[in-house]
């Protein structure tokens, strides 16, 4: 199964995952593939997680479901994912399919760095 | 071709409560005052145009019942819920001094809340009257003589007057029923249920409840798209939220509302009745879901727009 690159960037304790496009039924399954190795990193000794919808401009329920599969494997982990910078009609899918009654969403990654981490935070403004 | 519900919710039949009802009066009011309604012909036009459906109306309560009219003498009817009972008091307030009804049935699955009205059906009770189940379970037969053995209820199948026969379907095939052309397909639910495709006179209706969908497997997302190909009406098992469908209530059988709007849009649907109603929720909640569910076909349209309604007893739809 080929995978979809997803941009990541770390700022002291969190990984801030960036994918792009839609993700639909078309491609959910190496968008999972992709996220997996990457949503290990997530626990509550590593890393916490950020995932910046900045440049996902439609998500079907198919990518939803992965959505859901990460943050099932980060709490068993131990760790935690927020969601930032969702586009209004990523927003409102988020909403009308009750996803943000599971995720904590933010306005922007840098909110989410705000309350996720102050030393993330702290690094991002740097950068 | 007109599809009338009797029966459009899930799991177990709910009714309003004194307290549902005093809430609806005091919405009702409060609106009234607001909008100043002060006369009897205003009031008309608030209740016709001002006041939303959750108000002005309920969704109701019975379990799966779905009729779909034959232009025939004989009738059609899908599942035998809670919602069966006033449907055969209908059969019975039109009798005349002709032959006894004939009513064909299509049994989705045999959980309870799809045979619980049988006992209460009227015709059943009526000698000559035909009742044939069709149905793609073999414990078909056995679920209804089940429900009434004691000690579970005081009338035995055995006493019951009409002639009721069990037709045995298979998934896949192609049956003629009461004009029908009928197609029932396998779906995913505890104990299996199967959906039906129903053709007749170029409308095309599909009645898909208790079915989950397994985003996982896009092989099992396009043969349902096959299925609902082209229907003019779909009416489908939106019964749980995509949050609680593929979290804590994953493999309970039940699909969503956003599943149904773009397995519709893939299959290029023209309706879309949501149907199998979550018994938790109250007429302002189901309400909303549509109102949601609407907006969500607005975002991600791409093709023809997709006509969506929640099904409420008593409800027809002309096709």
């Amino acid at each position: 199964m080929k995978k979809m690159d997803i941009r990541n960037k770390t700022y002291g304790d969190v990984l801030v995952l960036s994918p792009e496009g839609r993700i639909d039924h078309a491609n959910s399954e190496e968008f999972r593939q992709s996220l997996n190795p990457l949503v290990e990193r997530c626990s509550a000794k590593g890393e916490r997680l950020v995932l910046d919808l900045a440049g996902v401009d439609y998500v079907s329920s198919a990518g939803l479901r992965c959505f859901m599969l990460a943050e099932k494997q980060a709490k068993s982990q131990g760790g935690t994912i927020v969601v930032a910078a969702m586009q209004p009609v990523v927003n409102e899918i988020f909403e009308i399919s009750r996803f943000t009654l599971v995720f904590e969403t933010f306005a922007t990654v840098r909110d989410a760095l705000a309350k996720v981490s102050p030393a993330a935070l702290k690094a991002y403004d740097a950068a | 071709m007109r599809v009338r519900f009797w029966g459009t919710r899930g799991s177990i039949p709910v009714a309003l409560t004194s307290a549902d009802i005093r809430h609806k009066i005091e919405q009702a009011l409060t609106l009234a005052i607001a909008r100043g309604v002060d006369s009897p012909q205003k009031l008309q036009n608030f209740i016709e145009h001002d006041l939303g459906f959750s108000i002005s109306h309920t969704y109701g309560g019975h379990s799966p019942c779905v009729q779909l009219e034959t232009g025939r003498a004989e009738y059609l009817v899908c599942d035998m819920g809670s919602g069966v009972r006033a449907f055969g008091n209908s059969i019975m307030s039109r009798r005349d001094d002709g032959p006894p009804p004939v009513i064909n049935v299509i049994m989705s699955h045999v959980h309870w809340d799809h045979i619980m009205g049988f006992p209460f059906f009227a015709p059943a009770y009526v000698p000559g009257a035909r009742i044939r189940i069709h149905g793609c379970h073999d414990v078909l037969e056995q679920a209804f003589r089940l429900q009434q053995s004691a000690p579970c209820f005081p009338v035995d199948f055995s006493r019951l007057a009409a002639d009721i026969e069990f037709v045995q379907l298979k998934a896949g095939a192609s049956y003629d029923v009461a004009g029908f052309k009928v197609m029932p397909k396998l779906q995913r639910h505890t104990g299996d249920s199967y959906g039906y495709r129903f053709e007749r006179d170029g409308k095309i209706v599909v009645y898909s409840t208790d079915s989950e969908h397994k985003l996982e497997d896009p092989g099992e997302t396009r043969g349902f798209a096959e299925f609902f190909r082209n229907a003019d009406l779909v009416i489908f098992d939106a019964m749980y939220s995509l949050l609680d469908a593929v979290s804590v209530k994953e493999d309970w059988g039940h699909s969503s509302n956003i599943v149904g709007v773009e397995m519709a849009q893939m299959a290029n649907v023209k309706h879309l009745c949501l149907f199998h109603h979550e018994p938790a929720f109250d007429d302002d909640r189901i309400e909303s879901v549509l109102n949601e569910t609407i907006r969500f076909e607005k975002l991600t349209r791409t093709g023809q727009t997709l006509k969506i309604t929640a099904a409420y007893d008593g409800m027809e739809i002309e096709l």
